[in-house]
């Protein structure tokens, strides 16, 4: 894949060296400090932070049961609601979600609980001798999974939970979905992404068959006959393009595929490294990309968006970390040309500045120019409209190019559900995408035993 | 700045604060760094008859808060360890070397009168400037008839106590023990003996906590476990209370009070004196930080008084006491409200669940149209109990209003609904 960066230097520090760069952003809290931040709790009752958290995990009472001691207790209460409870307290924006939700999160209060934290802390210290969930017993009915992202996977275990056998399909060589691929590794180290793999499937009654690719390999027109039911968790696998002539440049990347490989690296200093570099976007991915090559050495890096501050997806607390990490973010300019050097390898953009006439956004007419090695792209991810190319998954309903989905993820196609980003529902967030698993594994599973119950 | 001398039982200090017997006034090299800490006196850890007590190892436990704050402390240690000898010679220098800080002996010998006759003289022989009985120790001691087994006695207390007031011609301070059921009784017993003073609370009977490992309670030694003397923060609602008790019992009205128990700070120690004492004892507080701690409480009450034109002690001792009253004299027709003071609520909803689960269910819980809550006091179900202001996490977020019902005071043994109120 970096084939379009391998013209580029590799980072000068040394694969120990940059180990370190991306070890923990946020380094796990001691249990003197789980104890203290614990204790600030509140225990409020319809607490705010619950309502605030996709997935509703009871936050008071866990963090009471850690208060407590009990760090199994917590761990169970957490993954009751949550089985990805431990990558969710990685990367979860906590700062727009429960932490917002807070009742300490004001001046007077000093600080939100830090419930994230607190969340791995539980996980992370419970010591299960064994998986802490018991299978119902066997029902007899299969379902396909599609996917084996945080939507599949959560949808999987809640399913398997109910007695139901399992079989996930997955076009990558691992299971984790973006957990796996598509995280800054700084936010999710090491090997935890597979770690919690191991331990969901540790329920049993769950086979994940890598390899095998909606729309290539796999349809879901056989996938419907064959299973009782279809959870599709496919993710947004297409990368928004700029739509610039010499877009398949040399230098010129999809932000996502390099934090794949970034991830997958076992060694950091064999990466081809930008050192003047072009960040186009300004959601997490934005971020996570730039701060990501401001770390393995590089010493420009220029995240560029066409709008200003206010409306850029990344949240305050993803910025900072960007500033943190010597990112400049540039504002208000527009992707206007690829810049090509006499070999025909990038080396700038022009961009055109941008304002907002009477409320749309516009050219001003200025123009400048940024010199770089590469130049990735993040603004957004976008549907992969070959994965539903058979006939079946062409009659699915849809709102915009993702698939329409009722509250128990239910598509327009009786027996098939949805969850995760493929859906328009709620936020393009792990801890949704979980969510959606467990609720389609609910409304399946009432679906199924009814049938169980008229036949 | 306010004058914190006093004058207690006919002795002197320059400041209200004393060390209580413990550990803390073991010996010399304590109480002097307590004296160039700041502390007005102390109360010299109690002697016994020789040969010394023998102590075990594995001394104290406490009861945690959360954060591992000490609420409170229990202890199994016995009267000093070390010969009447060596603590006289102590007492005798120290008291030579600080004239102007009280000294006091704290003393415990078995129920005899030649016990305390013999070792009265060569207490009052150092100098020291009163003396305290010690019928309070629940642990060890009242297993051989001594400590809290007198103070459990009021006949013995008023026999020892006169003893001591025969013997010796310094102030006898009695401390008594809170292992009783009516305080009154000792202090009316120790008032009868000729007591110059009392002083309370001596540590409360208590396990402070169960390892559920080795199942046996802490402070363990060996693989055992007895019962110890709880002191600390945690005893001090029961110790105000004690010592209003006394405060206000005609029978020893005017009897000097040393308030002790759980006074770790200067407004402990003014409600104390407010309650009646003349002199406070500390130790727990201290045990936990170190004697530095009188200069804050000597600042912070010294401030206190200030502000509000207490020249001394004396000025505003006792002015709580006829506030305290029997159940039955409370005004029937007074009644508070509580209201919530929606700027201050932080929407935490602990008000509500606790008055609707457990109280009156006068507290409303209303979903907002950002999804939180908001809660408001339904005035017609409200009681006035206090438990949504003592739930509260925001202080001064829920004040308890006075009503104005119109109605005149009426107590209970005037109100028609008494059937056995007393006749008008």
């Amino acid at each position: 894949m970096i084939d379009a960066l391998n013209h580029l230097p590799r980072p000068r520090a040394g694969a120990e060296e940059l180990a370190g760069q991306f070890g923990d952003l946020a380094p796990p809290l001691t249990a003197r400090q789980a104890a203290v931040e614990s204790s600030r709790c509140l225990y409020c009752f319809d607490a705010p932070c619950v309502n605030a958290c996709p997935s509703e995990i009871d936050i008071p009472s866990f963090i009471h049961r850690i208060s407590d001691e009990n760090l199994q207790g917590a761990a169970e209460r957490i993954l009751s609601a949550n089985i990805l409870g431990g990558s969710c307290a990685r990367v979860c924006p906590t700062e727009i979600l429960c932490e917002q939700a807070c009742v300490r999160n004001n001046a007077k209060e000093c600080a939100p609980v830090l419930i994230g934290q607190l969340q791995r802390y539980a996980l992370d210290n419970a010591a299960f001798s064994e998986h802490p969930f018991k299978r119902s017993p066997a029902s007899g009915k299969r379902i396909a999974v599609v996917g084996a992202g945080p939507a599949g996977l959560s949808c999987a275990h809640r399913l398997a939970m109910h007695g139901h056998d399992v079989v996930v399909f997955e076009a990558r060589e691992k299971s984790g979905g973006l957990n796996e691929y598509g995280i800054a590794r700084y936010k999710l180290v090491d090997d935890y992404a597979q770690r919690e793999v191991e331990f969901l499937l540790g329920i049993g009654g769950i086979e994940i068959r890598h390899g095998q690719r909606l729309g290539d390999n796999l349809s879901l027109t056989d996938l419907h006959q064959q299973y009782d039911s279809v959870f599709l968790g496919l993710g947004l696998n297409a990368v928004r393009q700029l739509g610039l002539p010499d877009e398949q440049a040399p230098g010129v990347l999809a932000a996502t595929d390099y934090i794949r490989e970034l991830r997958q690296a076992d060694d950091l200093s064999q990466l081809p490294l930008a050192d003047r570099c072009l960040v186009i976007g300004a959601g997490n991915t934005a971020i996570d990309m730039a701060v990501q090559m401001s770390r393995l050495g590089a010493r420009d890096v220029n995240l560029v968006y066409r709008r200003g501050h206010a409306d850029m997806g990344a949240t305050e607390h993803e910025q900072d970390i960007a500033k943190a990490n010597q990112v400049r973010l540039h504002t208000w300019a527009r992707p206007d040309a690829v810049l090509l050097d006499d070999d025909g390898r990038v080396r700038g953009m022009r961009f055109a500045r941008t304002a907002l006439v009477e409320g749309r956004l516009g050219d001003t007419g200025e123009t400048f120019e940024l010199a770089a090695d590469a130049i990735f792209k993040a603004i957004g991810q976008c549907f992969d409209e070959h994965s539903l190319g058979d006939p079946l998954a062409a009659q699915l309903a849809r709102d915009g190019e993702r698939i329409r989905v009722d509250a128990g993820m239910r598509t327009s196609v009786p027996g098939v559900y949805a969850g995760g980003d493929c859906t328009a529902l709620g936020q393009d967030l792990t801890v949704q995408a979980v969510q959606h698993g467990k609720l389609a594994a609910e409304a399946i599973h009432a679906q199924l035993m009814l049938n169980v119950e008229a036949a | 700045m306010a004058d914190l001398s006093i004058v207690f039982a006919g002795i002197k200090s320059p400041n209200p604060f004393w060390l209580a017997s413990a550990p803390p006034t073991d010996k010399a090299y304590n109480v002097v760094r307590a004296f160039e800490a700041g502390w007005g006196g102390v109360v010299w850890k109690t002697l016994g008859e020789d040969p010394a007590a023998v102590n075990v190892s594995s001394r104290y436990s406490a009861h945690f808060g959360p954060n591992r704050q000490v609420q409170g402390i229990n202890n199994i240690e016995l009267i000093t360890d070390r010969s009447l000898e060596i603590n006289l010679r102590e007492i005798t220098q120290v008291k030579k070397d600080w004239p102007d800080r009280a000294l006091i002996v704290s003393l415990m010998v078995p129920c005899e009168e030649e016990s305390w006759k013999f070792i009265l003289p060569l207490v009052e022989a150092t100098g020291a400037d009163g003396i305290e009985l010690n019928f309070g120790c629940p642990h060890g001691m009242p297993e051989r008839g001594m400590g809290a087994a007198v103070g459990q006695v009021p006949e013995y207390v008023e026999q020892v106590t006169r003893w001591c007031k025969t013997y010796c011609s310094l102030p006898v301070i009695v401390k008594l023990t809170p292992n009783i059921t009516d305080i009154r009784q000792s202090a009316r017993a120790a008032h009868r003996g000729g007591a110059d003073a009392v002083s309370l609370i001596n540590t409360i009977n208590s396990i402070t906590s169960v390892d559920l490992d080795r199942m046996v309670a802490h402070p363990i030694v060996g693989d055992q476990s007895t019962h110890g003397g709880y002191c600390g923060s945690a005893v001090k609602p029961i110790a105000l209370n004690m010592v209003a008790e006394i405060a206000r019992d005609p029978q020893t009205r005017g009897l000097p009070i040393c308030g002790i128990g759980g006074i770790g700070n200067w407004r402990d120690a003014a409600e104390f004196v407010a309650l009646g004492c003349g002199a406070v004892q500390v130790c727990t507080a201290a045990m936990l930080h170190g004697f530095r701690i009188v200069e804050d409480m000597q600042d912070g009450l010294a401030r206190w008084m200030d502000q509000h034109g207490h020249q001394s002690l004396e000025a505003f001792r006792g002015l709580a006491v006829g506030h305290t009253t029997d159940w039955k004299y409370l005004d029937i027709n007074y009644k508070v409200i509580a209201k919530i003071d929606q700027e201050a609520c932080i929407g935490c909803g602990r008000c509500h669940i606790a008055c609707e689960d457990t109280s009156h269910q006068a507290i409303g819980s209303t979903l907002q149209a950002d999804g939180t809550h908001g809660y408001s006091v339904i005035e017609e179900e409200c009681v006035g109990c206090n438990l949504c202001q003592i739930t509260c996490p925001v202080e001064d977020c829920i004040e308890m209003v006075p009503q104005d019902t119109g109605k005149p005071y009426l107590n209970w043994t005037q109100d028609p609904r008494n059937p056995y109120r007393e006749a008008s």
